[in-house]
């Protein structure tokens, strides 16, 4: 159980079979080692989405920006109402709202449905770490190659590489705008042959500049911790290492590009360090060098981990030992992971059911826990919108919230009770899921007890048990004069289960 | 604390009232919450993320150097094409918040500038953290100071919506032992299908988690007061006519809740995409488009109710300002002060309030941003007095004494 609701979204009736048929212990092997694992049949699902398919550029050239869309068929962009028409005149998957879709739709039967569950759920928590959001200008032309390019392969492997893939991604450059970050006075007119006319719009652009943003969340948010020992001073000089590194036309062709006039070739100093004048591109990776290998990266990154796997709170010994590992390890991932989960913490009282959901574990966890499947179609989208967690478009740097209080409150709880009634009841079309049949037991709370089990795959509190056999209690018609009674609604049990605060914790 | 919701599910049960809500509850409990809340206002605070930039909400168009640092998004001066609208010698309002005007006029809008907090920092998420703690510099403050209020105050017997979060989650600043709500939206605010409500709250009053369980009586109790008294289905009054923009289906919300008279003290709302680091514009842009919705938002709001603005104080603020020189983007990094907005019961406004000291020299802090001369607690200190009235504002915010601003009277 503990193991299936940490490494994975929630046990599903297969994960449960397949953990106590291998062990514990080798089924973890196993999903750290995702190539081992077999997942033919949900690749094969996610064949269909063309544009996860293409490169970046190919998806800039297929599904062109709504509002250009718009002018070329004569509507106002800025209309409210321009969206619908376009809709009237154009199939879906012609608009860039397409790639979006199929981006969720892709996450969504992955999180349910792969075998290498712990890949996804790794997967979410890096691009959370990392994140960049849909709605940023070209970004979400570039979000479908971010994850499976630069975030993917590097799950398991070294920090640093991930964090070199990272900082060289088109998605990350546009987000943080390291993009369009130049050396001081840099001009753009400069850059074109004598006398050759200057573009229009590159007119309007003038002089650049530095531009701190991307070199402050890399301190800040990928690195160091915001108590890391930084100060703006070096958040200027980081922002001059990473001057132009940038974007090959951005809404053309989307691939990351070192502009070496735009690069401020002076010496730099950064955390008592100097960088000497010349450097060029190496100066970042420079950069990325000392962060990777700095003990509070290692804190940072471990106690991130720990709160991510463990508690909200994670105990201050552990997070020390995985941030010597950490280090010992020079940033192996995957010796933090197994030192995580071998951890007696991991394997504590205190750590069992210890966690809130956030909405995405919640609503993918009651979908497996009913043996469901999805195709990730707009309902199940919109829930969790709704639940307030629409995937890939956390705004702020910091991605969504890991920790529960910001989730736990009335509003979202009562959109969770309506979506875990909506979904045992069928009303999320895309997503199927198997009801427990109704049984005949021998009594109302053997008869629980049997669904129960089906569902949450654990036992009822004695207080939860009663509160339910009321609310499910017999009414007059139930019970025939030969004592025959109505066998349970197993819908309505299921619905009153997942929305249980039980099912809220993992 | 832990005594008080208790009582009130017993009061509210035991009578029947929970099936008709507040809205229509008869005189005297109307009564009975009135004094109890002791003619006290509710707060609204409208929280701007990711940094707005003051210099261009209310821009210093009577300060050459403003010009100087900001060649292509200054603000023409009052009068231009695209021009500032004139507030005094020294500010115009910028002209997307033209809706804001006749209030401004009438005397319930007032503007706070160069107001920040000190010892804070130019990270967004610690810039907010300490704006909604209270407490700058120190990340251990666990409470929000909305929340550090609310344990001071009497608790009224309907209590349901008496602090809300018209967001999807509750922020930093209503955060701790009082009871708050988050509700995204009112009108998605009930559970489908017939006993389900009973049963689920039976399911969390029965919670093992006792953060389940206080949450779970918070939503339960809201979601009879608000099917009772319809709120959702509540129209805009005097002819208010509200955007499509998140930010005015919140206010909207929240005028419904004033109007239902359900013991509202305190609402928290929150827009974003202030943080314009490229391409922020001018009369016309980005941040014009934000601060369009903000002020017909406003507007819309302040129409809707009428002569019960007197009795509602909305303030808005954000973490921190921007760099006063445009970067090389034309936009703006991450800065120190930045302006605040005081609209409503109990404001002395048509004044700028502050210390000016320019865009040059004294005016400057660490030779890049504009330098805070008014702390964002004094003014949250004064909309507390004109609202709230906690009886120790400085257990609200330890170790704070600042200058008095006034724009209370």
């Amino acid at each position: 159980m503990h193991v299936l609701n940490r490494l994975a979204y929630g046990p599903s009736p297969a994960s449960l079979a397949e953990v106590q048929k291998m062990g514990v212990e080798a089924w973890v092997l196993s999903q750290l080692h995702p190539d081992s694992v077999d997942d033919q049949r949900v690749e094969a699902k996610l064949a269909h989405f063309r544009s996860l398919q293409m490169t970046t550029a190919e998806r800039l050239n297929t599904y062109e920006p709504e509002g250009k869309l718009a002018k070329e068929r004569g509507l106002d962009p800025q209309d409210p109402e321009t969206r619908a028409k376009l809709l009237e005149m154009l199939p879906l998957s012609a608009l860039p709202r397409q790639m979006g879709l199929e981006l969720v739709a892709a996450k969504l039967i992955r999180a349910t449905e792969s075998r290498r569950q712990l890949q996804e759920v790794l997967l979410d928590f890096w691009f959370n770490h990392f994140n960049v959001a849909a709605q940023k200008g070209a970004v979400r032309w570039m979000l479908a190659s971010y994850e499976q390019e630069a975030l993917r392969p590097h799950l398991f492997g070294s920090f640093r590489a991930l964090l070199g893939a990272v900082a060289h991604d088109p998605a990350m450059l546009f987000y943080l705008d390291n993009w369009t970050s130049t050396r001081e006075g840099f001009d753009m007119a400069a850059l074109r042959p004598a006398g050759a006319p200057l573009p229009k719009k590159l007119a309007a652009v003038g002089k650049l500049g530095l531009n701190e943003n991307y070199a402050r969340e890399l301190l800040e948010l990928h690195t160091l911790g915001v108590d890391g020992g930084y100060t703006q001073a070096d958040v200027r000089e980081v922002a001059r290492c990473f001057t132009g590194w940038g974007i090959e036309k951005p809404r053309q062709v989307g691939t990351f590009a070192f502009h070496p006039r735009a690069h401020d070739p002076g010496e730099k100093h950064v955390l008592g360090r100097t960088i000497p004048a010349g450097g060029g591109m190496e100066d970042g990776e420079h950069i990325l060098d000392l962060l990777a290998a700095h003990p509070a990266t290692a804190h940072f990154l471990a106690r991130k981990l720990a709160q991510k796997f463990i508690a909200d709170e994670p105990p201050p010994a552990l997070v020390e030992r995985l941030a010597q590992t950490y280090l010992a390890s020079h940033g192996d991932l995957t010796a933090v992971y197994l030192a995580l989960f071998q951890s007696p913490e991991f394997w504590s009282d205190q750590a069992f059911n210890g966690k809130t959901k956030t909405p995405l574990e919640f609503a993918v966890s009651a979908v497996r826990a009913l043996g469901g499947i999805t195709y990730g179609d707009a309902p199940l989208i919109k829930a969790l919108d709704g639940m307030g967690e629409p995937l890939y478009r956390a705004q702020p740097p910091t991605g969504w919230p890991e920790v529960a209080a910001p989730w736990v409150n009335a509003g979202a709880l009562v959109t969770r009770i309506n979506f875990a009634l909506a979904l045992t009841a069928g009303r999320i079309p895309g997503t199927e899921v198997s009801l427990p049949p109704g049984v005949h037991a021998s009594s109302p709370g053997a008869e629980l007890d049997a669904l129960a089990r089906a569902v949450l795959h654990q036992q009822l509190s004695e207080t939860t048990r009663a509160t339910l056999l009321r609310a499910v209690g017999h009414g007059e018609n139930d019970v025939m004069p030969d004592g025959e009674t109505r066998p349970m609604d197993p819908a309505m049990v299921a619905g009153l289960l997942l929305g249980s605060p039980e099912f809220q914790r993992q | 604390m832990s005594a008080h919701p208790l009582d009130r599910r017993f009061f509210l049960k035991s009578t029947g009232l929970a099936l008709l809500g507040l809205g229509f509850a008869p005189g005297f409990l109307r009564r009975a919450v009135a004094q109890e809340t002791n003619g006290r206002r509710t707060l609204v605070l409208v929280f701007l993320r990711g940094g707005a930039d003051g210099l261009s909400l209310v821009p210093p168009v009577g300060d050459a150097a403003y010009y100087a640092a900001r060649p292509t998004l200054a603000l023409p001066r009052p009068g231009a094409d695209g021009g500032a609208l004139k507030l005094d010698a020294t500010f115009g309002l910028h002209p997307a918040l033209s809706s804001l005007l006749p209030s401004w006029q009438d005397g319930s809008l007032a503007v706070v500038h160069a107001a920040g907090l000190h010892g804070a920092t130019r990270s967004h998420f610690d810039a907010q953290d300490f704006c909604e703690t209270g407490t700058p510099g120190l990340k251990t403050t666990q409470d929000g100071w909305l929340n550090r209020t609310l344990q001071q105050l009497p608790e009224p017997s309907a209590g349901a919506f008496r602090a809300v979060a018209l967001q999807g989650t509750l922020p930093r600043s209503l955060q701790g032992a009082a009871q708050a709500v988050a509700v995204e939206g009112l009108n998605s605010f009930h559970i489908s299908g017939k006993g389900g409500l009973d049963s689920f709250e039976a399911l969390y009053a029965g919670a093992v988690d006792q953060a389940m369980r206080s949450t779970g009586q918070e939503a339960f109790e809201a979601l009879r007061a608000a099917a009772s008294a319809e709120l959702s289905q509540s129209p805009p009054q005097n002819g208010a006519v509200y955007g499509k923009t998140p930010l005015a289906r919140r206010l909207q919300d929240t005028a419904r809740l004033v109007r239902a008279g359900v013991g509202l003290e305190v609402v928290a709302t929150e827009m974003g995409g202030w943080d314009t680091h490229v391409g922020e514009g001018g009369s016309t842009g980005q941040l014009a488009n934000r601060l369009r919705e903000l002020g017909d938002a406003l507007a819309a709001f302040a129409k809707d109710l009428g002569p019960r603005l007197a009795n509602v104080t909305v303030v808005v603020m954000t973490e921190f300002g921007r760099t006063v020189r445009e970067n090389g983007n034309r936009g703006t990094d991450h800065g120190t002060a930045s302006a605040m907005l005081a609209l409503g019961g109990g404001v002395h406004g048509g004044r700028v309030y502050g210390n000016w000291r320019g865009l040059d020299g004294p005016g400057l802090f660490e030779n890049r941003d504009l330098a805070i001369t008014i702390d964002v607690r004094s003014v949250l200190s004064e909309a507390l007095r004109a609202t709230l009235r906690p009886p120790d504002l400085a257990a609200v915010f330890p170790d704070f004494s600042g200058a008095r601003v006034g724009l209370f009277g």
